[in-house]
């Protein structure tokens, strides 16, 4: 049942951002091109979503088990700092030179386009980089912990 | 500034944003996980016990989303001017930053904001500034 509703709902998600125009980075590009011939549909996609988000999470908040009594999962990290910003920042850098963010870019590499693909697969080479170095950093200093 | 009235969609946009909250309302209440793609995806990159199922199943409903769109109706065709140089470094931006920024448009953007997070709407608005920057500097400036 939960690896139904997750199909389910990662289906739902792929049609809502195909219908809102998210997977065509011509529209991204628009909405992002505030200073030139501006585009502003995406902003009825944001608030279209959190209108209904609103209210899912004010309830998941409420809850501590899933409708099916499954644990619930949520982010317990509320530090502002240099990792979230700047992060942030180089994702949007990221964003604006191709006008594809993770989901629509899997969405369309899902209905077969080749330019899709190509930044899937750099995407989820960037992923892994971080999880490398991030292993790297982090990884001597556990050690030495350990022998101490 | 003026107005692309000819690519101005606020219906279709407006009902695609109501199924992308459905979509993040199903997996946060029947799966008690926040709809955070690059989240999804890195937790699939970095394999623990009992985290696989239900990211792949996850982003497998995204990949077929396609299948089930063009049922019902025709996907716009997508401009996409960015040549094979500009993906790839696109791509790597975005996967690097989603990483150290813990998110994208979905898990801070819609979920976030969502969730009133201020970790988030401070996310939400750096990559926003960074994406208007940078179209800016590409369109209108190089």
């Amino acid at each position: 049942m939960n690896l139904f509703s997750a199909f389910a709902a990662g289906l739902v998600f792929g049609v809502g951002l195909i219908l809102s125009g998210m997977t065509d980075p011509g529209k991204v590009i628009g909405f992002l091109d505030v200073f030139g011939h501006w585009d502003p549909s995406l902003a009825f996609v944001m608030g279209g979503a959190i209108l209904v988000g609103l209210f899912a999470f004010a309830l998941a908040h409420r809850r501590t088990k899933t409708f099916f009594g499954g644990a619930m999962h949520l982010p317990h990290n509320r530090d502002i700092d240099h990792r979230l910003v700047g992060g942030s920042l180089v994702f949007g850098i990221g964003w604006g030179l191709a006008g594809f963010c993770p989901g629509p870019a899997l969405v369309s590499f899902g209905s077969g386009q080749d330019k899709a693909a190509v930044f899937v697969a750099a995407m989820l080479g960037g992923m892994l980089i971080y999880a490398a170095a991030d292993r790297l950093i982090h990884e001597p200093r556990r050690r030495t912990r350990h022998h101490a | 500034m003026t107005i692309d009235w000819a690519h101005f969609t606020p219906w279709t946009s407006l009902a695609g944003g109501v199924l992308i909250g459905v979509a993040a309302a199903m997996l946060v209440l029947l799966n008690g996980r926040v709809a955070g793609i690059s989240g999804i995806v890195g937790g699939l990159l970095r394999p623990r016990r009992g985290e696989i199922a239900w990211r792949f199943n996850f982003v497998a409903g995204l990949l077929a989303a396609p299948l089930l769109f063009a049922l019902f109706g025709q996907a716009s065709i997508p401009r996409i001017d960015a040549g094979f140089g500009a993906l790839v470094a696109a791509g790597l931006l975005v996967g690097l930053g989603t990483s150290y920024g813990s998110g994208c448009t979905s898990g801070h953007g819609v979920c976030g904001l969502s969730r009133l997070s201020p970790r988030s709407l401070v996310a939400t608005a750096a990559f926003m500034l960074a994406g208007v920057a940078t179209v800016f500097i590409v369109r209108h400036l190089v």
